[in-house]
């Protein structure tokens, strides 16, 4: 459990994005956890646009991670409500919500508990705009899903489903690495004219603080951020993985190798620019999720590296991920892609 | 009804099981069964409960006070004075041991307002139709009739790839559009495009959609059938069963928050009913008080599935109660009864900002599609005899002719004028272009992103390369 309760005792601010700083200007903000930045994403969201609608299963007393706390005081009940525990139900009112021009940021209590809308997600919201000609839509749609390990959560409160809904033209997938991130890609997402998929960490719902603008701004999707410049190897990941990555790269540095760090943040459709030019530089490439490796959105970025840069690459690309097992309770610190398997991995691709 | 109830083992098996059921549990009076009928249905001794005479109907409009299985007895008072106090509302304690039945004793009578020759059964309630409607609605239903027996025949000559008509179904789709507002935001299955011919959309549009060509709302990108108009508040059409449902629901709950004088209309067929969108959106609505109306069309097969292979219960119109919804089962081959019906409901639904579910009762008399042979799976005899005996469009033509205002050259004019412009609109369909290869790539998002201009630029330089290898009507 070693690395896993270190992840537990982290903090973030080193991860802060040099992106979201720009993006934000000077303003500094007040520290803020995870799931508060994604509160205060809510509250503007709700605040500047009447036509905007929180809802979800538990949501109205503010739900079980919190993350919508007060908003149901101070928008009511007609705009933030609980509905019943039916996930293909909750999907399918947001799509008829966002397809009379409304924004409907619906929350799935656990990505784990996707399944039963998925094919509300990928038969009707991915393609509604598609097969109507662009007569009909509903980009107002947002799905926020708290996704991923938590160290206790077992088969169904761990789950890291993003592959899935990459496979699915017509969605975007966007999983952001720390609050100042969650609240400024959540602002994109949600006036974003696509219907959008949101993972939210939640392992860093509390444990991930940092300094966060109160003001309303915007991180833009699709555009991946270098969040640590290196030289020997290019390493790309999303949400909380990055964290570990993080370490491994400080560990790495010790050792004399110098990692380059990749925030991918949109999946769907991903910035294989930034990725691209990075590999060019470092002629090597280590991609790591918590999702099983087999069909894991780690091959996906392999294959296209492998195609754009397959002259400059000097080690095969490495992938290191969760086992393809379903997600295991005792067994989570083997399972798990952890700091120690990455440092490995970068070791055996910069000595291959 | 008795004809076909004679014809069907299945159904004269269940009705000796029910029989057999329910005079078992009447001796033992283990249960008291809801008696869901009109007066003039029920035997008079019924009436000797004072409980089951409130249940007389007086207008067709009023909602049913809804016999209840758990009132009182009055040797249960005393005890029920004491009630258990659950969140959502005191419930009453028996000392009986007592399950509610599977079922009632009757199965919920089918309302209706013409018989099967066209007349107006005496003493019915039911919203009046005046000629210049009613001969609306009839030239609508001809001419549903022709369009599919043409674009039928068309796909029989390979010049369409897939057809699905709604023979059968005439009346469901022209006399529920005919008791909405244009306001009221349709959200079909795929059976219903009556609703649209009703709404204005015309035959060249229809053919527009089924050659999939350049003037197609869709853009070529869907199978025939799958309309789409957002001029008629009518949504695109997709193919997967009972999706439509809750997001029916999240359609009334908008009209709803920004106060509009309409509700959300969703139909769905029996087989549909069996999907988890069917609960979810029922559910919803039903929770959230949504204005949506939900019209079942009941046709006895999803493709070659019976209903008593796809549930147990007497049909929809019993499960609106469990969600907590108004309901109505009506005769679907009746233009005037689903008339009724559906305005009726629609009234509730945006008067009193709730649900309202319709059963209607019919029969699919085509085939489930142009891939589907039904007579593999069902007997001819059953398929003449709802073509034949029970006939929506020729029952409703009884009627407005016997009130003189049809007649037989009326009906020559309208079929003879109707062919000759769906034959013009399918020439006219067939020479467009398709739309360019573009369209392929857009509408995916809002804007084009960079993998998909890549792979349009690649697809573009390969066509170029190599057009023989391609489809030709392509504007590249």
């Amino acid at each position: 459990m070693a690395a896993l309760l270190g992840r537990s005792c982290r903090r973030f601010g080193f991860l802060s994005s040099g992106h979201g700083a720009r993006s934000v200007s000077t303003e500094t903000g007040k520290s803020l956890n995870l799931y508060s930045a994604i509160n205060q994403a809510l509250h503007i969201a709700l605040d500047s646009d009447p036509r905007s609608y929180v809802f979800g299963e538990d949501v109205g007393f503010g739900g079980v991670f919190r993350c919508t706390t007060g908003l149901a005081e101070r928008f009511g009940k007609n705009r933030v409500f609980n509905t019943p525990l039916c996930e293909q139900g909750i999907v399918g009112f947001g799509i008829g919500l966002a397809a009379m021009g409304n924004r409907a940021i619906v929350e799935i209590q656990f990505a784990d508990y996707i399944y039963p809308a998925f094919d509300q997600i990928v038969n009707e919201a991915a393609k509604f705009r598609y097969r109507s000609g662009n007569q009909f839509n509903c980009g107002g749609l947002t799905i926020r899903a708290p996704y991923g390990a938590v160290g206790h959560g077992g088969h169904y409160h761990s789950q890291s489903p993003e592959a899935f809904f990459c496979h699915v033209p017509g969605i975007k997938v966007v999983i952001p690495r720390s609050p100042r991130e969650a609240k400024g890609l959540l602002l994109s997402s949600i006036r974003d004219p696509n219907p959008v998929v949101f993972f939210e960490p939640k392992w860093l719902y509390r444990q991930a603080v940092e300094e966060v603008p109160e003001h309303d701004y915007m991180i833009p999707l699709s555009e991946a951020e270098v969040i640590r410049e290196g030289n020997d190897i290019t390493l790309v990941g999303w949400g909380a993985q990055l964290t570990i990555m993080e370490q491994a790269c400080l560990d790495a540095e010790k050792e004399g190798i110098s990692c380059e760090l990749i925030d991918l943040k949109t999946l769907l459709p991903w910035d294989k620019e930034t990725v691209e030019a990075s590999v060019k530089k470092t002629g090597r490439l280590l991609i790591s999720h918590e999702a099983p490796i087999t069909g894991g959105f780690g091959a996906e970025i392999s294959a296209t590296i492998l195609e754009r840069c397959f002259l400059k690459l000097e080690a095969p690309v490495s992938r290191v991920c969760g086992l393809d097992t379903p997600f295991p309770l005792v067994f989570e610190p083997f399972y798990m892609p952890t700091k120690n398997k990455i440092l490995d991995a970068i070791k055996s691709t910069v000595n291959y | 009804m008795a004809i076909w109830f004679a014809r069907s083992r299945n159904l004269v098996s269940s009705l000796r099981h029910n029989l057999c059921t329910s005079t078992i549990l009447i001796k033992r009076d283990y249960s008291h069964r809801p008696v869901l009928t009109t007066s003039h249905q029920l035997p008079s001794t019924v009436f000797s409960s004072p409980f089951v005479a409130s249940l007389l109907r007086h207008e067709s409009t009023a909602v049913e006070k809804q016999p209840d299985e758990l009132v009182l007895h009055s040797d249960d008072q005393e005890e029920a004075l004491q009630e258990l106090d659950f969140p959502g509302g005191k419930v009453g304690y028996t000392s009986e041991m007592k399950f509610i039945p599977e079922s009632s004793s009757r199965r919920v009578p089918c309302y209706r307002v013409l018989d099967e020759d066209g007349r107006i059964i005496p003493d019915n309630d039911f919203v009046p139709v005046k000629e210049k409607l009613a001969v609306r609605m009839y030239e609508q239903m001809a001419t549903l009739q022709v369009m599919d027996h043409i674009f039928y025949e068309a796909q029989r000559q390979g010049r369409i790839s897939f057809y699905l008509t709604s023979v059968g179904e005439e009346a469901i789709n022209i006399a529920s559009a005919a008791a909405l507002s244009p306001d009221d935001i349709v959200l079909p299955q795929y059976r219903e495009p009556g609703v649209l011919l009703w709404r204005g959309f015309t035959l060249e549009e229809f053919a527009n959609q089924c050659f999939g060509n350049k003037a197609d709302y869709g853009k070529g990108r869907q199978m025939p059938i799958h309309y789409g108009s957002n001029r008629l508040n009518y949504f695109t059409i997709s193919s997967p069963i009972a999706t439509q449902l809750p997001q029916a629901a999240g359609v009334g709950y908008s009209l709803k928050m920004e106060k509009k004088n309409a509700c959300a209309v969703t139909f769905i067929g029996d087989g549909g009913t069996s999907e988890g969108d069917f609960h979810a959106g029922l559910n919803f609505a039903a929770v959230m008080e949504a204005p949506v109306v939900f019209i079942c069309r009941n046709n006895g097969w999803a493709i070659s599935t019976h209903i008593s292979e796809q549930f147990r219960s007497d049909g929809i119109v019993v499960k609106g109660q469990a969600y907590g919804i108004r309901s109505i089962r009506v005769d679907g081959n009746d233009a005037l009864a689903v008339y009724s019906a559906v305005r009726s409901a629609r009234e509730m639904a945006v008067t009193e900002q709730r649900p309202v579910l319709i059963e209607a009762m019919t029969y699919r008399v085509g085939h489930h599609s142009t891939s589907d042979d039904s007579t593999k799976y069902r007997a001819a005899d059953e398929i003449q005899y709802w073509k034949m005996s029970r006939n929506p469009v020729n029952r409703f033509r009884k009627w407005v002719e016997d009130n003189g205002w049809w007649s037989e050259e009326d009906e020559s004019k309208l079929r003879s004028n109707a062919r000759k412009q769906l034959l013009q609109a399918i020439q006219a369909a067939e020479k467009w272009e398709k739309q360019p290869l573009t369209e392929l790539f857009n509408d995916v998002y809002d804007v084009k992103p960079k993998n998909l201009e890549e792979q349009e630029l690649g697809l573009k330089e390969l066509v170029e390369k190599q057009p023989q290898e391609y489809p030709p009507g392509f504007h590249v």
